[in-house]
């Protein structure tokens, strides 16, 4: 009997809640850390009841979590993040340069075959790996010290390493993005790496299309269609079909084409939502509608999809690790919102329902199809 | 045995009650207090000071005997209650909100 099991990360503990392939009825297991704030959740795609958890607290700093069972218990895991040699510095908000300084695991990325294996995305922004399922981490200094790191600046919400993709065709090939330095890909496995960001343009530079500095916010792959991404940058929506060589625009007609999210259909790899935030200095949705919009011709053409989200008075934000897939058939498409809520659309998007109205703040959303 | 009171948080995080006790090596400090707690608790490694530099995270005190010691040197003996074990050595997080 298929089933699916979505994590929810929020700034107050984390939830999971679980259907069976209907995902019409849900049930609502947490909070899990109730207090802390859980970054992202991640289940292995080797052994789906292994999940790993980024717990992190201003007070109490930054702690792993581990489950064997499917989040049925826990336990602590390794939380040394230590940067291997000089850590050098980055340019500060004020253009001074700024020590880097580990706050906190923004994103877990279990490798595809092996349980113990995970990669972690940090601020200040930085890539680990673990080959002990968390219990130690070594970083992968190719990345942060890179000739044009120390040019680096934080976006507001710090310099945070947040998207990790591995390429499920050659899982030497990874891809991440860093706010707000942009994309970078590795072709050995993280230990060396090169900036991916021909085509952006940001007009927060004073060099528009600079080779790093964009603020990108998400990057998104099909796995049967590896050369091909799809990014949410803090302005405009953009696509490559050449490993991230170059890029182009596709914000076609969205309303706008700021936002944070960015996911493919697990079915057909030119079906891509996106849900547009109005702008950065107003993280809610236009017009008070919570709208998510499709392209069934990967990108450029948008339709609004918007049976069952509330199309009045809603002023919520979906912040970049918070929308996820399925890969039943039809796919299922899942978000979480600032307000709490968490949708799901078990038909590829055509109609919603909330699966939860009131947890707290949904920092991520990660979703494991059980077959 | 040195009794230590520990923030709601810590206490989830470590699975055992408000106060835990801890046995020290020679004389009793933060820092030989709080070597013992971590030994005893390793979940709570990185969580009251930094696993390297041992320096108090920011926004964690530490009281005892109505006194604030967070800005007492690591080395410095506690108070001979605490040391005793007559009065609880107290790991506080700072007020949040306004």
């Amino acid at each position: 009997m298929s089933g699916v099991r979505v994590l929810v990360g929020t700034r107050k503990g984390a939830f999971i809640l679980t259907s069976d392939g209907g995902r019409k009825r849900w049930k609502v297991d947490g909070p899990h850390f109730a207090g802390w704030e859980i970054y992202h959740l991640k289940g292995s795609p080797a052994d789906p009841d292994r999940i790993y958890a980024s717990q992190s607290s201003g007070w109490f700093g930054q702690v792993l979590q581990r489950s064997n069972d499917a989040g049925k218990t826990w336990a602590a895991a390794g939380n040394q993040f230590q940067y291997e040699g000089e850590t050098g510095t980055h340019l500060w908000y004020d253009d001074t340069p700024h020590p880097w300084e580990f706050k906190r695991v923004w994103h877990l990325e279990p490798s595809l075959d092996d349980p113990d294996r995970v990669y972690a995305g940090v601020e200040d922004a930085a890539f680990f790996e673990s080959r002990d399922g968390a219990t130690t981490w070594t970083e992968l200094a190719g990345l942060r010290t890179h000739p044009t790191a120390s040019g680096w600046t934080p976006g507001a919400g710090g310099l945070c390493l947040h998207t990790i993709v591995i390429d499920p065709t050659n899982p030497e090939r990874i891809y991440i993005a860093i706010s707000a330095a942009g994309v970078f890909r590795s072709e050995d496995g993280g230990k060396s790496w090169r900036p991916a960001n021909k085509g952006l343009r940001s007009n927060t530079m004073p060099d528009e299309d600079a080779e790093v500095g964009h603020c990108v916010h998400r990057i998104a792959m099909h796995p049967s269609r590896p050369q091909t991404l799809f990014m949410q940058k803090h302005w405009d929506v953009m696509r490559t079909d050449d490993c991230a060589d170059t890029w182009r625009e596709i914000s076609g007609n969205l309303p706008t084409d700021f936002g944070f999210v960015i996911d493919v259909n697990a079915n057909d790899p030119e079906t891509v939502y996106v849900i547009p935030i109005t702008s950065d200095s107003h993280h809610f949705v236009p017009d008070g509608k919570l709208r998510v919009y499709r392209s069934k011709t990967g990108g450029d053409d948008w339709e609004a999809l918007t049976n069952g989200l509330p199309q009045k008075d809603c002023y919520v934000n979906v912040l970049r690790d918070a929308m996820d897939v399925d890969s039943l058939d039809p796919s299922g498409i899942y978000f979480g919102t600032s307000g709490g809520q968490v949708y799901v659309s078990p038909d590829g998007g055509d109609s919603w329902s909330a699966i939860v109205r009131d947890l707290p703040a949904v920092l991520s959303v990660e979703v494991q199809t059980l077959k | 045995m040195i009794q230590v009171v520990l923030p709601r948080n810590l206490q989830i995080l470590a699975g055992v009650g408000r106060v835990v006790e801890v046995q020290v090596q020679g004389p009793a400090t933060q820092r030989s207090v709080l070597d013992a707690l971590e030994a005893d608790h390793p979940a709570l490694l990185g969580t009251v000071r930094d696993a390297v530099t041992k320096k108090r995270r920011p926004m964690i005190r530490f009281f005892a005997c109505e006194e604030d010691l967070s800005n007492e040197p690591l080395d410095a003996p506690l108070p001979a209650p605490v040391a005793e074990g007559k009065e609880p050595l107290l790991i506080i997080g700072a007020i949040a909100g306004g």
